[in-house]
Protein backbone atom coordinates (compact mmCIF):
# COMPACT_ATOMS: atom_id res chain seq x y z
CA UNK A 1 0.00 0.00 0.00
CA UNK A 2 1.41 3.52 -1.16
CA UNK A 3 1.55 5.47 2.15
CA UNK A 4 1.56 9.57 3.54
CA UNK A 5 2.11 12.14 1.01
CA UNK A 6 6.14 13.16 0.10
CA UNK A 7 6.40 16.09 1.33
CA UNK A 8 3.23 18.06 2.24
CA UNK A 9 3.22 21.48 2.75
CA UNK A 10 5.16 23.56 6.22
CA UNK A 11 4.61 27.22 7.12
CA UNK A 12 7.97 28.04 5.79
CA UNK A 13 9.14 30.71 2.56
CA UNK A 14 9.21 27.42 0.50
CA UNK A 15 6.53 25.32 2.02
CA UNK A 16 9.62 22.68 2.44
CA UNK A 17 10.71 21.96 6.06
CA UNK A 18 13.91 23.50 6.85
CA UNK A 19 15.79 20.56 8.64
CA UNK A 20 14.84 18.37 5.47
CA UNK A 21 16.62 21.26 2.84
CA UNK A 22 19.41 21.06 5.96
CA UNK A 23 20.15 17.38 5.51
CA UNK A 24 19.70 17.73 1.27
CA UNK A 25 22.31 20.68 1.12
CA UNK A 26 24.61 18.90 3.47
CA UNK A 27 24.51 15.75 1.53
CA UNK A 28 24.97 18.05 -1.61
CA UNK A 29 28.30 19.59 -0.20
CA UNK A 30 28.98 16.01 1.15
CA UNK A 31 29.43 15.38 -2.70
CA UNK A 32 31.60 17.62 -3.48
CA UNK A 33 33.63 15.99 -0.38
CA UNK A 34 33.36 12.43 -1.81
CA UNK A 35 34.20 13.03 -5.54
CA UNK A 36 37.84 14.94 -4.18
CA UNK A 37 38.39 11.36 -2.47
CA UNK A 38 37.37 9.45 -5.34
CA UNK A 39 39.12 12.01 -8.04
CA UNK A 40 42.52 11.52 -5.78
CA UNK A 41 42.16 7.68 -5.62
CA UNK A 42 41.84 7.65 -9.58
CA UNK A 43 44.52 9.79 -10.44
CA UNK A 44 47.30 7.85 -8.23
CA UNK A 45 45.31 4.86 -9.27
CA UNK A 46 48.28 2.11 -10.26
CA UNK A 47 51.14 4.69 -9.79
CA UNK A 48 51.97 2.46 -6.73
CA UNK A 49 56.01 1.86 -7.14
CA UNK A 50 55.79 -0.96 -4.13
CA UNK A 51 53.18 -3.17 -3.38
CA UNK A 52 51.31 -4.43 -1.59
CA UNK A 53 49.13 -4.03 -4.91
CA UNK A 54 45.05 -4.29 -5.11
CA UNK A 55 45.24 -6.50 -7.98
CA UNK A 56 48.47 -7.43 -8.54
CA UNK A 57 50.81 -10.31 -6.80
CA UNK A 58 54.14 -9.06 -5.70
CA UNK A 59 57.36 -9.79 -4.34
CA UNK A 60 58.23 -8.53 -0.75
CA UNK A 61 61.38 -6.82 0.07
CA UNK A 62 62.46 -9.87 1.74
CA UNK A 63 61.78 -12.10 -1.65
CA UNK A 64 58.32 -13.51 -0.82
CA UNK A 65 55.82 -13.99 -3.85
CA UNK A 66 52.36 -12.58 -2.16
CA UNK A 67 49.17 -12.57 -4.19
CA UNK A 68 47.36 -9.29 -4.50
CA UNK A 69 45.87 -8.00 -1.62
CA UNK A 70 41.62 -7.51 -2.28
CA UNK A 71 39.40 -10.13 -0.99
CA UNK A 72 36.53 -9.10 -3.48
CA UNK A 73 33.83 -11.77 -1.78
CA UNK A 74 33.68 -10.43 1.34
CA UNK A 75 33.77 -6.59 -0.25
CA UNK A 76 30.90 -7.65 -1.65
CA UNK A 77 29.10 -9.75 1.10
CA UNK A 78 29.29 -6.44 2.91
CA UNK A 79 28.12 -4.05 0.03
CA UNK A 80 25.01 -6.19 -0.48
CA UNK A 81 24.49 -6.36 3.28
CA UNK A 82 24.56 -2.13 3.18
CA UNK A 83 22.21 -2.37 0.06
CA UNK A 84 19.94 -4.38 2.18
CA UNK A 85 20.17 -2.02 5.43
CA UNK A 86 18.90 1.10 3.01
CA UNK A 87 15.90 -1.34 2.54
CA UNK A 88 15.37 -1.76 6.19
CA UNK A 89 15.61 1.58 7.34
CA UNK A 90 13.01 2.93 4.15
CA UNK A 91 10.82 0.05 6.12
CA UNK A 92 11.06 1.33 9.45
CA UNK A 93 10.30 5.00 8.16
CA UNK A 94 7.12 3.37 6.61
CA UNK A 95 6.20 1.42 9.44
CA UNK A 96 6.45 4.50 11.63
CA UNK A 97 4.65 6.87 9.94
CA UNK A 98 1.53 4.15 10.16
CA UNK A 99 2.50 4.06 13.08
CA UNK A 100 3.50 0.39 13.86
CA UNK A 101 5.74 1.02 17.02
CA UNK A 102 7.56 -2.73 16.69
CA UNK A 103 7.67 -3.31 13.10
CA UNK A 104 9.09 0.01 13.10
CA UNK A 105 11.80 -0.48 16.42
CA UNK A 106 12.35 -4.26 14.03
CA UNK A 107 13.97 -2.83 11.15
CA UNK A 108 15.46 0.02 12.47
CA UNK A 109 17.22 -3.19 14.53
CA UNK A 110 17.55 -4.63 11.32
CA UNK A 111 19.63 -1.29 9.52
CA UNK A 112 21.83 -0.96 12.84
CA UNK A 113 22.89 -5.05 12.40
CA UNK A 114 24.04 -4.30 9.10
CA UNK A 115 25.70 -1.26 9.77
CA UNK A 116 27.78 -2.59 11.96
CA UNK A 117 28.35 -5.89 10.24
CA UNK A 118 29.68 -3.60 7.76
CA UNK A 119 32.10 -1.62 9.89
CA UNK A 120 33.03 -5.06 11.21
CA UNK A 121 33.49 -6.33 7.84
CA UNK A 122 36.09 -2.73 7.61
CA UNK A 123 38.14 -2.76 10.52
CA UNK A 124 38.64 -6.59 9.78
CA UNK A 125 39.77 -5.68 6.25
CA UNK A 126 42.17 -2.80 7.40
CA UNK A 127 43.93 -5.17 10.15
CA UNK A 128 44.24 -7.83 7.32
CA UNK A 129 45.85 -5.48 4.89
CA UNK A 130 48.17 -3.86 7.70
CA UNK A 131 49.47 -7.64 8.33
CA UNK A 132 49.95 -8.34 4.73
CA UNK A 133 52.09 -4.64 4.68
CA UNK A 134 50.04 -2.20 3.62
CA UNK A 135 50.20 0.34 5.82
CA UNK A 136 48.78 4.26 5.14
CA UNK A 137 51.83 5.41 4.06
CA UNK A 138 53.73 2.38 2.41
CA UNK A 139 52.41 3.78 -1.37
CA UNK A 140 49.85 5.66 -3.08
CA UNK A 141 47.85 2.89 -2.92
CA UNK A 142 47.87 2.43 0.38
CA UNK A 143 47.21 6.18 1.13
CA UNK A 144 44.36 6.75 -1.23
CA UNK A 145 42.69 3.69 -0.45
CA UNK A 146 42.29 4.08 3.48
CA UNK A 147 41.48 7.78 2.91
CA UNK A 148 38.36 6.82 0.74
CA UNK A 149 37.58 3.59 2.39
CA UNK A 150 38.14 4.92 5.68
CA UNK A 151 36.59 8.40 5.63
CA UNK A 152 33.48 6.49 4.21
CA UNK A 153 33.51 3.83 7.17
CA UNK A 154 33.54 6.91 9.60
CA UNK A 155 30.30 8.24 7.94
CA UNK A 156 28.42 5.08 8.11
CA UNK A 157 30.02 5.33 12.18
CA UNK A 158 28.19 8.23 12.21
CA UNK A 159 24.94 7.07 10.68
CA UNK A 160 24.93 4.09 13.20
CA UNK A 161 24.93 6.51 16.31
CA UNK A 162 22.23 8.49 14.83
CA UNK A 163 20.53 5.45 14.08
CA UNK A 164 21.07 3.80 17.66
CA UNK A 165 19.98 6.94 19.30
CA UNK A 166 16.76 7.05 17.50
CA UNK A 167 16.32 3.23 17.95
CA UNK A 168 17.24 4.08 22.22
CA UNK A 169 14.01 6.77 21.48
CA UNK A 170 11.88 4.55 19.92
CA UNK A 171 12.19 2.18 23.08
CA UNK A 172 11.15 5.07 25.34
CA UNK A 173 8.32 5.45 23.79
CA UNK A 174 9.88 9.02 22.25
CA UNK A 175 9.01 8.60 18.53
CA UNK A 176 5.31 8.97 17.99
CA UNK A 177 4.04 9.08 14.40
CA UNK A 178 4.50 12.73 14.62
CA UNK A 179 8.34 12.45 14.60
CA UNK A 180 8.88 10.52 11.49
CA UNK A 181 10.81 13.72 10.27
CA UNK A 182 13.42 12.53 12.94
CA UNK A 183 14.07 9.44 11.23
CA UNK A 184 13.41 10.65 7.50
CA UNK A 185 16.12 12.64 7.94
CA UNK A 186 18.55 10.10 9.35
CA UNK A 187 17.23 7.84 6.68
CA UNK A 188 18.52 9.81 3.65
CA UNK A 189 21.92 10.68 5.44
CA UNK A 190 21.95 6.39 5.73
CA UNK A 191 21.02 6.35 1.90
CA UNK A 192 23.61 8.78 1.30
CA UNK A 193 26.09 6.78 2.88
CA UNK A 194 24.84 3.82 0.57
CA UNK A 195 24.88 6.05 -2.31
CA UNK A 196 28.30 6.84 -2.04
CA UNK A 197 29.36 2.83 -1.10
CA UNK A 198 27.80 2.30 -4.80
CA UNK A 199 30.35 4.32 -6.35
CA UNK A 200 33.43 3.27 -4.37
CA UNK A 201 33.05 -0.47 -4.46
CA UNK A 202 33.46 -0.40 -8.28
CA UNK A 203 36.00 1.83 -8.28
CA UNK A 204 38.17 0.38 -6.05
CA UNK A 205 37.35 -3.21 -5.99
CA UNK A 206 36.31 -4.41 -9.33
CA UNK A 207 37.96 -1.35 -11.88
CA UNK A 208 42.02 -2.71 -12.23
CA UNK B 1 -3.15 20.68 -4.46
CA UNK B 2 -0.88 23.90 -2.77
CA UNK B 3 -0.25 25.78 -6.09
CA UNK B 4 3.74 25.89 -4.74
CA UNK B 5 5.86 24.01 -7.78
CA UNK B 6 8.51 23.01 -5.23
CA UNK B 7 6.46 21.06 -3.95
CA UNK B 8 4.93 17.63 -5.65
CA UNK B 9 2.21 15.80 -3.65
CA UNK B 10 2.91 12.68 -4.73
CA UNK B 11 2.33 8.96 -2.50
CA UNK B 12 5.15 7.43 -1.66
CA UNK B 13 6.15 3.77 -2.94
CA UNK B 14 4.19 0.60 -1.24
CA UNK B 15 6.36 -1.85 0.66
CA UNK B 16 5.96 -4.00 -2.67
CA UNK B 17 8.09 -1.53 -4.19
CA UNK B 18 10.43 -1.30 -1.60
CA UNK B 19 11.02 -5.14 -1.94
CA UNK B 20 11.52 -5.14 -6.10
CA UNK B 21 14.09 -2.23 -5.79
CA UNK B 22 15.93 -4.14 -3.51
CA UNK B 23 16.16 -6.98 -5.78
CA UNK B 24 17.19 -5.27 -8.41
CA UNK B 25 19.76 -3.81 -6.29
CA UNK B 26 21.18 -7.10 -5.21
CA UNK B 27 20.52 -8.80 -8.92
CA UNK B 28 23.22 -5.53 -10.11
CA UNK B 29 25.70 -6.16 -7.46
CA UNK B 30 25.48 -9.66 -8.56
CA UNK B 31 26.03 -8.60 -12.00
CA UNK B 32 28.83 -6.29 -11.23
CA UNK B 33 30.28 -9.08 -9.44
CA UNK B 34 29.55 -11.62 -12.44
CA UNK B 35 31.50 -9.00 -14.74
CA UNK B 36 34.41 -8.91 -12.89
CA UNK B 37 35.02 -12.67 -11.98
CA UNK B 38 34.37 -13.24 -16.20
CA UNK B 39 36.51 -10.47 -17.16
CA UNK B 40 39.83 -12.14 -14.89
CA UNK B 41 38.93 -15.63 -15.49
CA UNK B 42 39.68 -17.22 -18.75
CA UNK B 43 36.02 -18.36 -19.76
CA UNK B 44 36.67 -18.98 -23.31
CA UNK B 45 34.98 -16.29 -25.87
CA UNK B 46 33.25 -14.92 -22.71
CA UNK B 47 36.20 -12.88 -21.21
CA UNK B 48 37.47 -12.04 -24.43
CA UNK B 49 33.91 -10.30 -25.29
CA UNK B 50 33.74 -8.79 -21.50
CA UNK B 51 36.92 -7.56 -20.17
CA UNK B 52 37.63 -4.97 -23.04
CA UNK B 53 34.28 -3.05 -21.68
CA UNK B 54 34.02 -4.14 -18.31
CA UNK B 55 34.64 -0.28 -17.00
CA UNK B 56 31.92 0.97 -18.96
CA UNK B 57 29.83 -1.85 -17.63
CA UNK B 58 30.66 -1.34 -14.04
CA UNK B 59 30.12 2.42 -14.48
CA UNK B 60 26.07 1.67 -16.29
CA UNK B 61 25.49 -1.18 -13.53
CA UNK B 62 26.57 1.45 -10.58
CA UNK B 63 25.03 4.75 -11.91
CA UNK B 64 21.89 2.40 -12.07
CA UNK B 65 21.87 1.11 -8.57
CA UNK B 66 22.63 4.67 -7.27
CA UNK B 67 19.52 6.23 -9.70
CA UNK B 68 17.19 3.34 -8.09
CA UNK B 69 18.41 4.54 -4.37
CA UNK B 70 17.87 8.11 -4.77
CA UNK B 71 14.71 8.01 -6.66
CA UNK B 72 13.01 5.18 -4.56
CA UNK B 73 14.46 5.21 -1.09
CA UNK B 74 15.32 8.74 -1.01
CA UNK B 75 12.01 9.42 -2.45
CA UNK B 76 13.29 11.91 -4.45
CA UNK B 77 10.83 10.63 -7.49
CA UNK B 78 8.09 11.43 -5.31
CA UNK B 79 9.28 14.47 -3.47
CA UNK B 80 9.99 18.23 -4.02
CA UNK B 81 11.79 18.94 -7.23
CA UNK B 82 13.95 21.42 -5.18
CA UNK B 83 15.87 18.62 -3.30
CA UNK B 84 16.47 16.36 -6.62
CA UNK B 85 18.45 19.91 -7.52
CA UNK B 86 20.03 20.02 -4.27
CA UNK B 87 21.27 16.22 -5.27
CA UNK B 88 21.57 16.34 -8.77
CA UNK B 89 23.77 19.95 -9.12
CA UNK B 90 26.57 18.62 -6.97
CA UNK B 91 26.78 15.32 -8.47
CA UNK B 92 27.22 17.09 -12.17
CA UNK B 93 29.68 19.48 -9.97
CA UNK B 94 31.86 16.10 -8.85
CA UNK B 95 31.67 14.87 -11.75
CA UNK B 96 33.25 17.49 -13.56
CA UNK B 97 36.04 17.46 -10.78
CA UNK B 98 37.28 14.09 -11.10
CA UNK B 99 37.40 14.51 -14.68
CA UNK B 100 38.86 17.52 -14.24
CA UNK B 101 41.35 15.79 -11.86
CA UNK B 102 42.27 13.41 -14.09
CA UNK B 103 42.96 15.30 -17.38
CA UNK B 104 45.33 17.53 -15.21
CA UNK B 105 47.17 14.60 -13.98
CA UNK B 106 47.00 13.17 -17.15
CA UNK B 107 48.38 16.30 -18.45
CA UNK B 108 50.93 16.63 -16.36
CA UNK B 109 52.41 13.19 -16.84
CA UNK B 110 52.47 13.94 -20.51
CA UNK B 111 54.34 17.11 -19.56
CA UNK B 112 56.76 15.58 -17.28
CA UNK B 113 57.60 12.67 -19.51
CA UNK B 114 58.14 15.58 -22.56
CA UNK B 115 60.65 17.14 -20.52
Amino acid sequence: MAHDIAHPAVDTTTGLDHRKLAIWTFIGSECLFFASLIGTYLVYKGKSVVGPFPHDAWVSPAGQHLEPIFEIPLVTFGTAVLLFSSFFVVLALANIQRGNRKAFLGWLGATIVCGLFFIGMQVYEFTHFVHKGLGFTTNLFGSSFYALTGFHGTHVTVGVIWLTSILVLGLRGKMPPEKALNLEIAALYWHFVDVVWIVIFPVVYLMS
Amino acid sequence: MTGNPLIREKAWPSTSIYWKVALVLFALTALEVAAFEVAHRDIATLTAIVAPILIPILILLSAMKFALVAAFYMHLKQDSIFFSGLFVFPILIAGGLILALLALFSYARTFAAGG
